[in-house]
């Protein structure tokens, strides 16, 4: 069978990579950064993720179809968060119409 | 072993096998093309189209957990001061521990998969017990966890009466809920991880009767797939229940 045979070497490397990032990102937690925090500590789990899916996963060197198919999942996972996030975080911006009853929105931004 | 439970795992036992080494011809050799079912063309073709069908399965658990994080980050962003007083209730160096060990549980089955890929089967085995030791580690430590909720009043629902007085803008409502996030979904990352174990289990029993190959080792390929998506869910579990409430 023609697989590709990725090299120990190179797994290796991933691993201790993906070690050196859960270091980064629970040090960051440690230092106040306000609302950059989360920007961080996800834009570092995002990372990871790619790390664990192209290499671990094989997805590198796997098919188009399959790349397809997984840019595709994230797509739809995009799809589902925006929509719902935006929905949620700007019901406060236009006044509820009287007679609704109390509207669930967020609270205004906090201080710091 | 009753027939119908066979024919899953033991494709070689299957009667197409006979078939298709015939009409694949010379090309594909005789002990490869046992492992081919009759609608795939080669080993190729068949490897690709179980890679597919798990990424096809993997995709429903993507949207599956992504339903979940979007309800995190909702009520996350509608109580966020609960919700960072609850992250900071939580334990960081069991939290960061367990993520090492998870992610050294991944490298050991990309090494199971690459063993198996070389066909080295005492390698292969020796690594997929070593997943399920880091697995069973995870999981442990996880438990240690959940008792120390139960002995400080954590468990919405069942024994729920934080201690400490609670700070400003937290209320014990919105509390209970950042509670329920976090049971709830380390619970179903915790039920994975066991499912997990299972297929490992079965794994190792497969290789030891000799069942993989060089030439024949998806089921190895497709449970690494599974097993990695596990440790993804968790990279991003960790840094949203654990780190973003705010250590400093």
């Amino acid at each position: 069978m023609s697989q590709h045979v990725v090299p120990v070497k190179t797994y290796v490397a991933i691993f201790l990579a993906l070690l050196c990032l859960t270091a980064l990102t629970t040090g960051v937690a440690f230092i106040n950064l306000g609302a950059m925090n989360t920007v961080v500590a996800l834009v570092i789990a995002v990372t990871k993720m790619l790390l664990v899916i192209l290499i671990f996963m094989h997805v590198k060197y796997s098919s188009r179809l399959t790349k397809i198919v997984i840019v595709a999942a994230f797509f739809w996972l995009g799809l589902l968060l925006t929509f719902t996030l935006t929905d949620v975080f700007t019901r406060h911006w236009t006044p509820s119409p009287s007679g609704w009853g109390p509207s669930i929105s967020a609270p205004a931004p906090r201080e710091k | 072993m009753p027939k119908w439970l066979r024919l899953p795992l033991l494709p070689e036992g299957m009667p197409v096998a006979e078939a298709t080494a015939v009409t694949h011809g010379p090309g594909s050799s005789q002990h490869a093309a046992q492992h081919i079912a009759h609608q795939f063309v080669d080993a190729d073709q068949q490897h690709e189209a179980g890679t597919l069908g798990m990424w096809v399965f993997l995709v429903t658990e993507i949207m599956f957990f992504g339903g979940l994080f979007a309800a995190y980050a909702i009520y996350r962003g509608l109580y966020l001061p609960a919700f960072e007083y609850g992250s900071r209730l939580l334990d960081i160096r069991l939290g960061t521990t367990n993520t090492a060990v998870l992610i050294a549980s991944s490298l050991t089955m990309a090494l199971a998969v690459h063993s198996a890929q070389t066909g080295k089967r005492k390698a292969l085995i020796a690594f997929l017990l070593l997943t399920m030791v880091f697995g069973a580690t995870f999981l442990g430590i996880k438990a240690y966890e959940y008792v120390h909720k139960w002995d400080d009043f954590l468990v919405p629902g069942l024994r729920f009466a934080p201690t400490e007085t609670l700070p400003a803008g937290v209320t014990l409502p919105n509390l209970q809920l950042f509670f329920c996030f976090y049971f709830f979904m380390t619970a179903l990352h915790g039920l994975h991880m066991i499912i997990g174990l299972g297929i490992m289990t079965v794994l190792v029993i497969l290789s030891r009767r000799g069942r993989f190959s060089a030439d024949y080792y998806a089921p190895i390929e497709i449970s690494g797939l599974y097993w990695h998506f596990v440790d993804i869910v968790w990279i991003f579990l960790f840094p949203l229940l654990y780190l973003i409430g705010g250590r400093y």
